[in-house]
């Protein structure tokens, strides 16, 4: 009986009837997680080796793919559009983050007060984002019209002239942008959480100590959320820089390729012209970038965020 | 100790009734202050859709006014009529639906399984497997686009449903569904454990414990669950996109987008927005009403996970 007093851990090293029983408890943890493991093998490793043995390929889906070292490399290197591309999508993605984290931590902290009714503006600050991305984008499409467009109504009563938001090169990004500003409930809540998990103890000796609202802020609020900053600011420039469907649906790239984001300009060369060993190049060098970008995040974070528990 | 003195010296100074009159300014300021910023970002929130919905309300031709329309007058319920007629908008309502939930019930099921077994089941590589699915979140799924396509076409299922739901059945495998086992470990943590060991010691075996009790208990968790899951495969677009083509399959995200570049739709240069609005609240309706059903498993499932980032 004693040994299935505490029967979730394995048994500790016994005698050989133990030992299957012991092997048991593995199996059926295994049992358990195999539909991930399964998961797991079919449909991200294999198609993370694959696509990489396909960035060596040539293949169009018609015949075998066929091994041809290191072309797709030199040809990405000397497309144009790589350059612009990847360009486009880092400007969209350093400047788009930073606006969506800021506006989401400022619709967190209006919604951490202590007011009547709250529920009913969380909901509202909430709502946009599970709009169907579709809907979304082609509801902008309609707003940005420079002729009977809604935005530009709004600039109208401000004395500003008709602007060509999604026609305009120079206007284009930052137009998407503006439109990635509804998406941001997500990071939204994830602040609140955050905020809301905050000691109020610390809060009320910073004031005690005399520290105005906006050193309360800067010196105990935002150090005690810098992991869910941090968090956020990681996937959101994962999520960026995978830009796709706002581009491909309002757009297409244009106008002169000012949104021509990446994977719109992979996925053209995937599905529209079935280079898929080219496709597949492309795909991995979007990763490497990515890490990159997620590694220099994760050495800078050391400076600024802040773990409870792991000494200051 | 000079800390102290201030307090008691703030304490004794101040004449209490210009004090609380202070305070009661202060906070009403506060107040209109916190209700006024909410209110303004409220209704920019809430703007697009509100002109959404009064497109669709909208008389042909009445759409292109400009200054344009706010309130839409005549009011026009019709147009939802006309965009059934016009359209198999029921058929594309249909084949959402149902990849939508063929998809989210093999994400509960089997991501609940997984997460049984990384939250109470103890076996070799256990920690290393588990950072492993936590990294598979912060992959890049575009990597995969490519080769799954060629995957899916060796099998024979471009232009069926299957690439969107089969992979929803692997427990998390299949890029971002990590996601699902992670929220629901996270909350079979929190359980005690005094439960199952209980249960174990009258001899129940460990499917019984996931299916009897931790379940169960998991409800809020598994609700998260399964409205994350539907509200994305109801909303996703390049997916469908990749792997549908035919009419026959054509889900309401790849219609919207049809309609916007057709003849159907009016043409590019005169697209019909108020039978496109129409559309579009078509689409979000069922979302809507999820959304208002299960708010509070929402808003605590996306910080359930949220918090787990630090």
């Amino acid at each position: 009986m004693a040994s299935r007093a505490a029967p979730l851990r394995p048994a500790p090293p016994a005698k050989n009837g133990l030992r299957s029983i012991r092997w048991r408890r593995h199996l059926i943890g295994y049992l358990f997680i195999s539909p991930w493991i399964a998961g797991f093998a079919l449909f991200t490793a294999f198609p993370m080796i694959y696509s990489l043995f396909l960035s060596f390929t040539k293949y169009d889906l018609l015949g075998p793919p066929e091994f041809v070292g290191f072309s797709n490399f030199e040809r990405m290197v000397s497309d144009h559009l790589f350059l612009t591309a990847l360009g486009n999508t880092a400007f969209y993605t350093l400047l788009a983050v930073p606006i969506q984290l800021l506006l989401a931590l400022i619709m967190a902290l209006l919604l951490n007060q202590k007011l009547r009714g709250i529920n009913v503006f969380r909901t509202a600050l909430y709502l946009p984002t599970v709009t169907p991305t579709v809907a979304f984008v082609v509801l902008f499409v309609y707003m940005y019209n420079p002729e009977f467009g809604i935005f530009n109504a709004i600039l109208g009563w401000f004395g500003i002239p008709k602007l060509g938001w999604l026609t305009d090169p120079n206007l284009a990004k930052p137009a998407f942008i503006i439109m990635s500003l509804w998406h941001v409930g997500g990071q939204m809540v994830i602040f609140l959480a955050g905020l809301q998990a905050v000691p109020e103890t610390l809060v009320e000796a910073a004031s005690i100590d005399g520290a105005g609202k906006f050193r309360r802020f800067w010196h105990v609020t935002v150090p005690m959320i810098s992991p869910v900053i941090f968090f956020n600011l990681v996937l959101g420039i994962i999520g960026s820089f995978q830009v796709f469907a706002s581009a491909y649906i309002a757009t297409n790239g244009g106008p002169k390729h000012a949104t021509l984001f990446y994977v719109l300009w992979m996925y053209r060369h995937a599905f529209e012209n079935f280079r898929m060993g080219y496709a597949a190049t492309l795909g991995w060098v979007l990763l490497g970038v990515i890490l990159l970008f997620t590694l220099i995040q994760f050495a800078v974070s050391r400076r600024w965020v802040y773990y409870e528990g792991e000494g200051a | 100790m000079q800390r102290l003195a201030r307090i008691s010296f703030q304490a004794s100074d101040d004449s209490s009734t210009q004090r609380t009159l202070f305070a009661y300014v202060r906070t009403a300021l506060g107040l209109t202050f916190g209700y006024s910023a909410l209110l303004l970002v409220a209704v920019i929130s809430l703007l697009p859709l509100v002109w959404m919905i009064s497109t669709s309300l909208k008389a042909f031709g009445r759409e292109f006014l400009f200054p344009p329309q706010w309130i839409p007058n005549p009011v026009v319920f019709g147009n939802y009529i006309t965009a059934f007629e016009t359209s198999n908008l029921a058929r594309y309502f249909g084949n959402t639906l149902m990849i939508a939930v063929l998809a989210t019930l093999g994400t509960v099921i089997s991501s609940s399984l997984v997460a049984f077994g990384f939250a109470r089941l103890e076996f070799f590589g256990k920690r290393v497997l588990f950072i492993i699915l936590l990294s598979t979140l912060m992959l890049p799924g575009i990597v995969t686009l490519v080769p799954t396509f060629v995957l899916f076409k060796t099998l024979g299922w471009i232009d069926t449903p299957l690439p969107l739901i089969v992979p929803w059945w692997f427990g998390g495998g299949a890029f971002g569904g990590a996601f699902f086992v992670f929220l629901i470990r996270q909350f079979m943590l929190q359980l005690p454990r005094e439960l199952d060991e209980a249960a174990l010691v009258d001899g129940a075996s460990y499917f019984r414990i996931y299916w009897r009790i931790m379940l169960p208990l998991s409800k809020p968790a598994l609700a998260a669950s399964a409205i994350f899951s539907f509200i994305h495969h109801w909303n996703d677009f390049l997916n469908p996109l990749i792997f549908l083509n035919s009419e026959e399959w054509r889900t309401l995200a790849l219609y919207l987008r049809f309609f916007l570049y057709t003849e159907a739709g009016g043409g590019a240069g005169l697209t019909r927005w108020n039978l496109m609005m129409a559309a579009s609240v078509v689409m979000l309706v069922p979302v809507l009403v999820i959304f208002f059903s299960a708010q509070r498993y929402f808003i605590r499932g996306v910080a359930l996970t949220g918090i787990a980032g630090r």
